[in-house]
């Protein structure tokens, strides 16, 4: 059975950032859910193509340059797709039947993820949406905080 | 045309289904001994040069290093053999690598296939199993399930073409009477439009009846050169085309979510080696995961333009007596999904068309055959194209 909260954390303590030996927060994923869990959503750019890595890379696949910025996503975009899941797996049973969906946000990179409406019936590809943070009850190799996305 | 690549010359397959107190060794001897038997000028004992087998999840049985293990049951303790990991595309993946060992001129004679074993997991179990294929990051750590995947290309598919939920069932129903003429399909029967469509939501739009089945099974192939087919058989069937290429892990990281990229580049690799065209396939076996992904195939391997899937199904193209039938063997949605097992069985469907062993369900003057197989949501896809 793989359950997210049976998995164990790599390195440690997850709100101690990982660092390059320039002690700059080094491109990884687990560093976009420590960013997360500041409630912050951030990507990086290429400082040489402007390419946005989301999530980030270890380098630029576009170019291959390994001057990578992070900065900080407005966390708004507008729906390309979704679904609506039905039948869940183990750690998401409490919250179903719930949405998700691909956000194309307004920096131009796509972004998946949970969505949260006050009425469902307001879910149509070309919405609108922000980001938002939660904390869950479990945690994975990533950490306990999760982006979702919610009405503006 | 192309000289060929490579030649079938036996193929067997399990019963797929629900396969009690079989392991995975035990299933797959199943599949070896129909392809042993039913070549009998093939001394395989010593022919068998290498083994290619397929296979996804081991954690099912608390097995890996499943080449030795297959090797061993099927008598054949001693040949080289590796295992391939490519999600559902595993025994794809095999077959292809036992073309190119074949084209490399290292072995003259190779066992491929692939095998899988799942009903005896809880079926949450399996789900969570299979959805391994995609992304942990983002998709599966959000909440996406594999079928909440395919769903999302089903609802963009929807909202540009104008596509319909009643054109996914339609393909459920196509499949499902093809796979009531195959005695080895998990699922025997033939299913209404409207049981399709009034069946449990798992992830809208995708219902349970646009879902293929979660089943036991195994594959086997014996490959050659073309030029010592004969040697064994009167008819050989010739592998005149391959292609494979891969997608982003994330479907979210796609340009265009309508399409399955890694297809369309995979079926203009195997078309161009095979010098054909899309017009020329009589028959193909496509990967019908759930019900879209055969509506995306059919526009990706060039049956119809991009959007016009929907038409396709609902003009009857690909039934048993279209212009171009496909899953005649029941694909993934009736014959089931043994995972592992799924690429090289259809191959072995298309074996059996164009060597006219299909009985009820067979594609008249079947010359030219065509098989895709994709893993996960289309990251890894692989073409075949043969000829008899
Ligand atoms: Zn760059």
């Amino acid at each position: 059975m793989v359950e997210s909260s049976k998995i164990s954390t790599v390195g440690g303590d997850l709100n101690d950032f990982t660092r390059n030996e320039a002690g700059e927060i080094s491109p990884t994923i687990e560093n976009f859910f420590r960013y997360c869990s500041e409630r912050k959503l951030m990507a990086v750019r290429c400082e040489q193509c402007e390419t946005i890595h989301l999530p980030p890379r270890p380098f630029c696949s576009k170019c291959y340059s390994s001057n990578l910025e992070w900065f900080k996503l407005k966390g708004k975009g507008k729906l390309l797709t979704y679904s609506i899941v039905h039948v869940p797996p183990p750690q998401f049973e409490t919250i179903a039947p719930y949405a998700v969906g691909v956000v194309k946000l307004e920096e131009g990179v796509n972004l998946p993820g949970v969505i949260k409406l006050k009425d469902m019936k307001n879910l149509n590809i070309g919405i609108e949406l922000i980001v938002d943070f939660e904390t869950l009850p479990f945690e994975s190799w990533l950490g306990r905080t999760r982006y979702y996305f919610k009405e503006p | 045309m192309q000289k060929p690549l490579a030649a079938i010359i036996s193929a067997g397959l399990s019963k797929f289904g629900r396969l009690d107190g079989m392991s995975l060794r035990e299933i797959f001897a199943v599949a070896a001994k129909e392809a042993f038997d039913s070549c009998p000028n093939l001394n395989y004992k010593e022919d068998i040069k290498a083994i290619f087998i397929g296979h996804m999840i081991e954690s099912s049985e608390h097995q890996c290093h499943t080449g030795p293990l297959i090797g061993d049951w099927v008598g054949l303790p001693n040949t080289p053999s590796l295992r391939f990991e490519s999600a559902c595309a595993s025994s794809g993946a095999a077959l292809r690598s036992g073309v190119m060992a074949i084209m490399s001129g290292l072995f003259d004679i190779v066992m491929v296939g692939g095998v899988e074993r799942l009903t005896h997991l809880k079926t949450s179990e399996a789900t969570e199993y299979l959805s391994l294929s995609a992304d942990y990051a983002l998709e599966q750590w959000n909440g996406f399930t594999f079928p909440a995947l395919f769903a999302s290309m089903a609802k963009a598919h929807m909202h540009k073409y104008r596509t319909k939920e009643e054109h996914f069932a339609m393909v459920a129903v196509k499949n499902h009477s093809c796979g009531a003429k195959n005695p080895k399909a998990h699922l025997q029967k033939e299913i209404t439009l409207d049981k399709v469509m009034s069946s449990k939501v798992i992830a809208s739009p995708l219902k349970l009846y646009d879902c293929s089945l979660i089943s036991d099974g195994a594959s086997c192939l014996i490959l050659t050169k073309p030029e010592l087919a004969r040697k064994f058989t009167d008819s050989p069937v010739y592998i005149i085309g391959t292609g494979q290429a891969s997608d982003t892990i994330g479907i979210y990281e796609r340009d265009d979510l309508t399409k399955l990229n890694a297809s369309i580049l995979a079926a203009k690799q195997a078309y161009k080696m095979a010098d054909i065209s899309p017009k020329e396939v009589n028959l193909a076996e496509v990967h019908d995961c759930f019900t879209v992904a055969e509506i995306l195939a059919y526009e990706a391997l060039g049956f119809c333009k991009p959007g016009e899937g929907g038409n396709m199904i609902e003009n009857q193209e690909t039934c048993l007596d279209g212009c171009i039938p496909v899953n005649m063997s029941g694909g993934l949605k009736s014959k089931g999904h043994p995972v592992g097992a799924t690429g090289a069985a259809q191959a072995y469907e298309i074996f059996l068309q164009l060597t006219a062993q299909a009985d009820k369900r067979q594609v008249s003057d079947a010359r030219i055959g065509l098989s895709h197989n994709i893993g996960g949501t289309g990251s890894t896809a692989i073409v075949h194209i043969y000829k008899r």
